[in-house]
């Protein structure tokens, strides 16, 4: 036997949204930026960005406004806790099921 | 080139001719003087390799897991405690398939403290996924160390060179250092399968979930199951690659042959003794004071512990009246753990041994050839009346 013919299952993979699987299903919280606070969607400037910038799982663009990904958010709630303005609450996961089950999202 | 130099030396000679890349240790008794003569040939240049002092076991491991992983071919080596302090890092080092090779100068472990010999250390990581080896004298810790290296890269495993702490780590014995050259031929240089590569980035080993799931590409990737299933398929096919390997070294350097068990004396025996280590050449004096005795009787060395050569346990062992079983560890609460492997290996042969158990040698205590030509010998006179419980022997009080 050569060695192709070990190790041919490990951990290997490539790093991009997806890796984890659609963690968005983990969620039982959804942060929702609410824009008339938000500092950047509020100014129309590219500045704070804080929630991009603490985001572990690098789910918030660095937009105007910022955007979060559902199909991979898990719902920590680190971009709510950080926000300087307060913009971004968590709301119970329950409230949106239905209507993205709908889309066919989670 | 012939040698006259311990054990450890051995072990470090065969490193050097083997040109490790990465060797991160720490130093515990008895592996101590192994290390430091692989630092002199790092300072002295005989051996282009980097060499990291550590300040714990658990990082020496984790140092040869980053550095097989970025391709390199790594080394350390350690005892009891130490072993013992790798222990997640083994795991990992197993489950991440990296091909590292690690000796064990075998160690009796503290509580209460001892530097002496026994297998205790190496036997209680027998299942955390490295192949084990075990070699009985100096010129098969060297050639095993060499052999260690080829087979690691082949099968992707990491391998646990043993060898029996002063008994062999600290005796000089004669032995033969292969020429570079032949050894370059035996053991090409370490092309990883799978490395860490900037111009290709991965993530190894990141969290599974418990059901297999798509990657990024949206294929289905092997889940934890799938994965350690593959480590277990690979590590049984790992015999057939070992066997290959050493009829290999057989043909290059005239030496090997008996790359799972070692019998000595065995051939249409009655009886025959099982051991591991330097043990079992010990054994060999008594078996031949029993055979010329009349005691129809052999000794038999266990040189692959992990994979378990089951089958040639069986084709060594079945038919024979009694197999007894002379251990330096024990699983506590239980019986020695290569007893209760090989009893178990035995369970469906048509003619089922009878088989004992002996534990000895444990913390070094002293094991006299006395000892062992009483107990084998008491043990082929009335091999019925031995029972499933382990033996001591050279206990010399128990609590009342």
């Amino acid at each position: 036997m050569k060695s192709d013919d070990f190790a041919c299952m490990i951990s290997r993979s490539e790093p991009g949204p997806g890796d984890g699987g659609r963690t968005g299903s983990w969620r039982v919280q959804r942060p929702v930026i609410d824009t008339a606070k938000c500092i950047p969607a509020k100014t129309g400037k590219p500045s704070c960005f804080t929630c991009w910038l603490f985001c572990p799982d690098a789910v918030v663009t660095k937009t105007i406004p910022p955007t979060i990904d559902y199909v991979y958010c898990k719902g920590c709630g680190i971009c709510a806790e950080e926000c300087p303005a307060g913009a971004i609450s968590m709301e119970d996961e329950s409230r949106f099921i239905t209507e993205e089950n709908d889309k066919g999202c989670i | 080139m012939h040698l006259i130099e311990s054990g450890n030396v051995a072990a470090a000679t065969g490193v050097k001719l083997s040109r490790a890349q990465v060797i991160a240790a720490y130093p515990i008794t008895p592996q101590t003087p192994l290390t430091e003569k692989l630092s002199e040939f790092v300072a002295e240049g005989s051996l282009t390799a980097e060499y990291i002092p550590v300040e714990s076991e658990h990082s020496a491991m984790a140092v040869c897991i980053a550095a097989s992983s970025a391709g390199a071919r790594a080394f350390t080596a350690t005892s009891a405690n130490g072993l013992l302090y790798m222990n997640e890092q083994l795991h990992w080092a197993a489950g991440a398939r990296l091909p590292i090779v690690m000796c064990v100068a075998n160690r009796g472990i503290g509580a209460p403290w001892t530097v002496w010999n026994d297998h205790q250390d190496s036997i209680s990581q027998r299942d955390g996924g490295w192949i084990q080896l075990y070699a009985n004298d100096h010129q098969q810790i060297i050639d095993t160390v060499i052999k260690a290296f080829r087979l690691s890269e082949i099968v992707s495993i990491p391998v646990m060179v043993c060898y029996d702490g002063y008994l062999l780590s600290h005796t000089y014995m004669p032995f033969e250092a292969p020429d570079q050259d032949r050894v370059d031929a035996f053991l090409p240089l370490f092309s990883p399968k799978n490395k860490l590569d900037p111009d290709q980035p991965s993530n190894f080993n990141t969290v599974t979930l418990p059901d297999v799931r798509p990657d990024v590409r949206g294929n289905l990737a092997p889940g934890y199951m799938e994965i350690r299933h593959t480590l277990h398929q690979d590590m049984r096919n790992s015999m057939e690659v070992l066997k290959d390997i050493d009829q290999a070294f057989l043909d290059a350097f005239g030496r090997g042959g008996t790359p799972f068990v070692e019998p000595y004396r065995c051939d249409d025996v009655e009886h025959v003794v099982v051991c591991m280590g330097s043990l079992s050449y010990h054994m060999r004096d008594v078996i031949d004071q029993l055979r010329s005795e009349g005691v129809n009787v052999g000794v038999m060395g266990v040189q692959l512990y992990r994979p378990f050569p089951d089958q040639a346990m069986v084709s060594a062992l079945s038919g024979k009246r009694s197999v007894m079983v002379f251990e330096k560890a024990l699983s506590y609460g239980n019986q020695g753990a290569l007893y209760a492997d090989i009893k178990s290996a035995l369970y469906n042969v048509d003619r089922r041994p009878l088989i004992s158990n002996h534990i000895l040698g444990l913390g070094g205590r002293e094991i006299k050839t006395q000892h062992l030509y009483d107990a084998v010998k008491q043990a082929c006179g009335n091999p019925e009346t031995l029972g499933d419980t382990p033996h001591w022997i050279g206990l010399k009080c128990q609590a009342s």
